[in-house]
């Protein structure tokens, strides 16, 4: 799959009410490890076929990032069923991100 | 598995110029990240201090440039970290993601990381409120107080950083004076949020969930006393990225690398760049410099590994 934008708008409907696994990866264009994260994000994206993956700029939507409490970019969240399951705060790499979806999809 | 020439381990200034230096020589080096690719500079904002870009340029930006410049000559980048080394024979050997690769030569370029204060309550608050990166998470301190706790050029500079969002900024600082450059000291006097608190140390970080302060000793009076904050900034030095090369070669009693000849070690193949040896400059320019000298350094050494007949042929020029 490739990577979804999530936003304040769709937020509800992409990750809340989704019935499966949603990693999201809260980012914002000054922020120089965000810039190393996002293209892990886009690569995994790709290579994973049962989760849903993609990124939100917390610049453009402060109500999604203020809900979950991000206060540190990046900061990935993973949601099981809609709910934020596990917050990992720094650059992660692609398979330690593999991992942790695996984990959640058992 | 075949045998590379080079490894190189970091990505920083020092480990992608060596990887410049070392692809123009086709030596095809294999370069592994690590865990901060881009390592420091990726986390400070504007850069005004490297040469050749007189209007600055973000430190991000600058480590995507050293990356695609050496992608461009055939480095071969890989994202992972080494978790493991072998030196003690050769070829050399570094394991990542447990698969094991081997190499005749090795450039360490692990640089150096932020040190934290160490305490239970910093690392349980960690992206609550506590960060060691001011140009990241500033944004989410618009109108709030923050501390900075440190007294060197980077705390000033997140500081002068965190200035643009918050509403006050108190710089904490163990000493009377500061460590940090004359020019940043003075933009930092000047600016009215900024406050300085001497002679001070935390004991602990406050708050459940989210920071709502610090508790702070006063280290020539003892008296504690707490100080209301939402934020909490660290930027109190640095440590090598060392770990993994303990027992393997020699370290300084900080964990720095010794060199033993410029860029060479007391390991034969294995070569230092940058911050991992360097505690004195610490400087982008000066860490690309040292990756460059260690590139031809490692050029220089495999040629005089390369066997008898090969050099013969030379001989004549």
């Amino acid at each position: 799959m490739s990577e979804i934008t999530f936003t304040d708008q769709n937020f509800t409907k992409e990750v809340e009410e989704d019935k499966g696994i949603v990693l999201v990866d809260f980012w914002a264009p000054w922020c120089g490890p965000c810039q190393q994260q996002g293209p892990i994000i886009e690569e995994l994206a790709k290579e994973v076929e049962d989760s849903k993956i993609g990124k939100l700029n917390v610049d453009e939507n402060q109500a999604t990032a203020s809900k979950y409490g991000v206060m540190s970019i990046p900061t990935i969240i993973i949601f099981k069923e809609g709910k934020p399951e596990e917050q990992l705060v720094g650059v992660h790499q692609k398979d330690d991100l593999k991992e942790k979806l695996k984990a959640f999809a058992k | 598995m075949p045998i590379s020439n080079l490894i190189i381990i970091g990505s920083g200034p020092a480990g992608f110029t060596a990887a410049i230096y070392a692809s123009r020589a086709e030596l095809k080096p294999l370069l592994f990240t690590g865990t901060e690719p881009g390592g420091q500079l990726t986390t400070t904002s504007e850069v005004e201090n490297y040469p050749g870009f007189e209007d600055g340029i973000q430190g991000s930006e600058l480590m995507q440039k050293f990356r695609k410049q050496a992608e461009r000559f055939g480095t071969e980048v890989v994202d992972a970290k080494i978790d493991k080394v072998d030196f003690s024979s050769q070829p050399l050997k570094v394991v990542s993601q447990e698969k094991e690769y081997q190499a005749r030569s090795v450039i360490i370029a692990t640089g150096a990381s932020a040190m934290w204060l160490g305490l239970e309550s910093e690392n349980r608050l960690k992206g609550k409120g506590v960060s060691a990166c001011a140009t990241c998470d500033g944004f989410f301190f618009k109108n709030k107080d923050v501390v900075v706790i440190g007294g060197g050029d980077v705390a000033l500079e997140d500081s002068a950083s965190l200035t643009k969002f918050a509403n006050s900024v108190k710089i904490i600082h163990r000493r009377d004076c500061l460590r940090a450059s004359r020019i940043m000291q003075e933009r930092a006097q000047s600016n009215p949020k900024i406050e300085f608190i001497w002679n001070t140390e935390v004991v602990e970080v406050l708050g459940e969930n989210s920071v709502e302060g610090i508790l702070v000793k006063n280290n020539k009076t003892n008296k504690e006393s707490k100080i209301k904050c939402e934020g909490v900034f660290v930027a109190i030095g640095h440590k090598p990225n060392t770990e993994i090369f303990k027992g393997q070669i020699d370290l300084d009693k900080k964990g720095y690398i010794v060199p033993k000849e410029q860029t060479k070690t007391n390991i034969n193949g294995v070569f230092i760049a940058g911050d991992v040896s360097d505690f004195k400059y610490r400087q982008a320019v000066t860490a690309a410099g040292m990756g460059c000298a260690a590139a031809i350094d490692v050029e220089k050494y495999l040629e005089d590994q390369e066997p008898a007949q090969e050099q013969t042929k030379n001989k004549n020029c």
